[in-house]
């Protein structure tokens, strides 16, 4: 070794390797395209605007999703449903997300997703099944490409992982798009599917609705992390934040967020940045948790009045347009409050057809004892 | 009629149903390049590939809820946990999911998934690699829970389950893994929800399944030679039940002692002695009895022959079977 090239090690240090993990973190900032009033802010590199019809179609969804949501929490306060989990101030991500896929692609929602669902188009009543209490699921989740609504926290993520990974294998481009809450990242199924779905690089999307509370426990009990978007660099999985109220942007994101899933590399997860304006559920009381000026504060963000404001400014909405709009929102209102004001009829008969495939000689035994009582009870009343 | 071990015969039967059937993908942990701890699923990713059967991230949720998805998308997932105690952590997945999924939404969406568990102990395994988990499945409608005793029902009782339309929680006793006895295959012995008379007897009968029938019929064995004849029934399938195989049996012999290596609390063997005196009361001559694990954790290595079902605890609990028409001493004094 000469003297001269140890001079010039000297000298010179190896450049760093770039960052491995770079390519999995999410911006520092969340992506927005509009500022809260709706005004379009500087095009960004990476998430272009989405068609014009797309955010048309995306309004008119939305003003349909959050009437949907007030009136099943009327239903709620009529007895007609057991319990409603509201999802008003999420209708963005709700939406959005269900318009950023294909039919053929698979939903997993959990049960603040009423409103995706009817945005995906099945039937409301069908939807609210499950909170009207006369079956679990209401829909046919294979006809409709949509998990039933998941109660327990976070499984889902596992599930979507296999679907994804099961569809790939068989040599279809179906994208699964799992929803969760801030919460569902607290819980061990939610980091198992992330990493399945890495390491088999399952075509998955996971949109987190952080929406800042977990029935009462805020964000910072659920996260020491700088925001839930950095759980994804851990797994390998890119990442993404996104002002969940802001209906363009999330469309954008979650438009590359799919894409990147369906072009096979593997899952993508976004951390939405969004409020939950109502309690929990109606039984909730959110007063006993956070503060009314925190609430009122959400109210500025509004996702259907930023949206409304950003299209009639681009002219692509006007007043004819919002009224029907409208009066589509109402029509559906009207048709849901109708169809559920009939006490749907249930047979208890039925309990022991869905247990297996075929009914073990014991169901049959209790099948036919719940069968004489029956009897007997109609005997009785007759 | 060749001679083979249960291991082998498991090991065929995966390879048999992914010959016969291309949606059947075998996955778990270590169950890959390494054929399996127990080498259950040796050479399966060499002959089928590595898509067909294939080892995951080390995570028992992740594994079952994986297989839930894939099923959705039409496959047949056999997965494996590798030992009893490493299935809890996949127990939400099982309970909530797997089991209830075709309930859930009126049998639109079914996982007909295979979750294959080595349990319960009698091989010196340390703590949580020897426990008889048995009940929180029988426990859980939905699922079909399984436990193999011979050779030839570990190949017929495994297709059976990867053919079956419901989720099937298929028990392997580790005790029995490398137990030769003939068998020729393919077989197919009886289907689901059948017992099985392993030893045709007058005086009592034993009911038992996995890794206590073959004690259960040393036991039988040994009462010959104190001239007692015992009847030894294999449970088989604990799900779906068969009560009237073991009804039949104890009706005939008028005695019944359940035997079991789970804890007796609770256990299945509770249930099995309800449902034997509910069909049985006229024609027993003494209470059903139970032979079973001690209800304590599964003990250290050293200590597990004390807790395990023996044949001579069998040989004493038959003795208390009330021949001479004498109460029970043991209820008398307790009271």
């Amino acid at each position: 070794m000469t003297t001269t090239s140890r001079a010039v090690r000297r000298k010179s240090r190896p450049a760093a390797p770039p960052d491995p993990a770079r390519p999995f973190l999410p911006t520092t900032e969340q992506i927005r395209l509009l500022d809260p009033a709706g005004t379009p802010l500087p095009a960004h590199p990476d998430y272009p605007v989405p068609p014009v019809e797309a955010l048309v179609e995306l309004y008119r969804r939305m003003v349909l999703g959050r009437r949907f949501d007030l009136q099943a929490t009327a239903l709620t306060k009529q007895g007609r449903l057991a319990v409603y989990p509201s999802a008003r101030g999420q209708e963005a991500c709700q939406v959005g997300a269900v318009l950023a896929l294909r039919d053929e692609d698979w939903v997993f929602p959990t049960y603040r997703e009423s409103m995706a669902l009817t945005a995906r188009g099945i039937d409301p009543v069908e939807v609210l099944t499950l909170l009207r209490g006369d079956w679990h699921c209401g829909y046919d989740p294979a006809v409709r490409r949509t998990a039933p609504q998941c109660t327990p926290l976070a499984t889902q993520c596992v599930h979507a992982a296999g679907l994804a990974y099961g569809e790939a294998y068989q040599g279809r481009d179906t994208v699964a798009l799992a929803f969760l809450g801030d919460g569902a990242t607290s819980e061990g199924d939610f980091h198992e599917g992330v990493n399945f779905a890495a390491v088999f690089k399952a075509p998955v999307v996971y949109l987190i609705q952080n929406n800042e509370y977990a029935i009462s426990v805020p964000l910072s009990r659920q996260t020491a992390a700088p925001s839930l978007a950095y759980k994804g660099v851990g797994y390998g999985v890119p990442s993404e934040r996104v002002d969940g109220n802001d209906p363009v942007a999330v469309l954008a994101v979650l438009t590359r967020a799919v894409a990147h899933a369906r072009a096979g590399h593997g899952p993508f997860l976004v951390e939405a940045h969004t409020y939950r304006m109502e309690p929990h559920t109606n039984a909730d009381d959110a007063a006993r948790y956070r503060d009314a000026d925190e609430v009122a504060s959400w109210q500025d963000r509004d996702p259907v009045v930023r949206l409304e404001t950003y299209l009639r400014d681009r002219g692509a909405l006007d007043d004819t347009t919002v009224a029907r709009v409208a009066a589509q929102a109402e029509e559906y209102a009207a048709d849901l409050r109708e169809r559920m004001h009939d006490k749907p009829t249930v047979d208890p008969l039925t309990l022991f057809d869905h247990v297996y495939a075929e009914p073990t000689p014991q169901l049959v035994e209790q099948r036919a004892q719940v069968r004489a009582e029956l009897a007997a009870d109609q005997e009785g009343a007759g | 009629m060749a001679s083979m071990t249960m291991a082998k015969a498991l090991n065929a039967a995966l390879a048999d149903a992914m010959l016969d059937d291309d949606r059947v993908v075998v996955f778990g942990e270590d169950v890959g390049q390494l054929g399996g701890v127990f080498r259950i699923t040796d050479g399966l990713a060499a002959r089928f590939g590595d898509k067909r059967c294939f080892d995951t991230p080390l995570a028992e949720a992740g594994i079952v809820g994986f297989a839930v998805g894939l099923a959705m998308s039409g496959l047949r997932p056999v997965v494996e946990l590798q030992f009893d105690a490493f299935g809890y952590p996949a127990f939400e997945q099982i309970a909530s999911h797997v089991a209830k999924l075709r309930n859930r939404t009126r049998s639109a969406l079914t996982v007909p998934i295979v979750i294959r568990i080595p349990y319960a102990g009698g091989i010196g395994g340390v703590e949580h690699h020897c426990d008889s988990s048995e009940a929180y499945y029988a426990h859980t409608p939905g699922l079909k829970v399984v436990t193999p005793a011979t050779v030839a029902d570990a190949y017929s009782l495994l297709r059976s389950a990867i053919d079956d339309p419901d989720p099937v929680i298929f028990l392997e006793p580790k005790k029995l893994y490398f137990a030769s006895s003939e068998a020729q295959l393919p077989v197919r012995t009886e289907p689901f929800g059948r017992a099985v008379v392993r030893r045709p007897g007058t005086d009592a009968t034993l009911v038992a399944y996995g890794p206590a029938v073959p004690v259960a019929l040393a036991a039988a064995e040994a009462a010959q030679a104190e001239g007692r004849d015992l009847e030894v029934v294999d449970v088989r399938t604990i799900v779906p039940f068969d009560d009237g195989t073991i009804a039949a049996s104890v009706r005939r012999t008028g005695r019944c002692v359940v035997v079991h290596e789970a804890q007796g609390f609770a256990g299945v063997g509770a249930e099995i002695a309800a449902r034997v005196q509910e069909r049985c009361f006229h024609s027993l001559l003494a209470p059903v009895l139970r032979v079973a694990g001690l209800d304590i954790p599964y003990p250290a290595p050293m200590l597990e022959h004390t807790h395990l079902p023996s044949v001579d605890r069998v040989l004493d609990t038959v003795a208390r079977l009330q021949w001479d028409d004498q109460p029970d001493e043991r209820w008398v004094t307790v009271g």
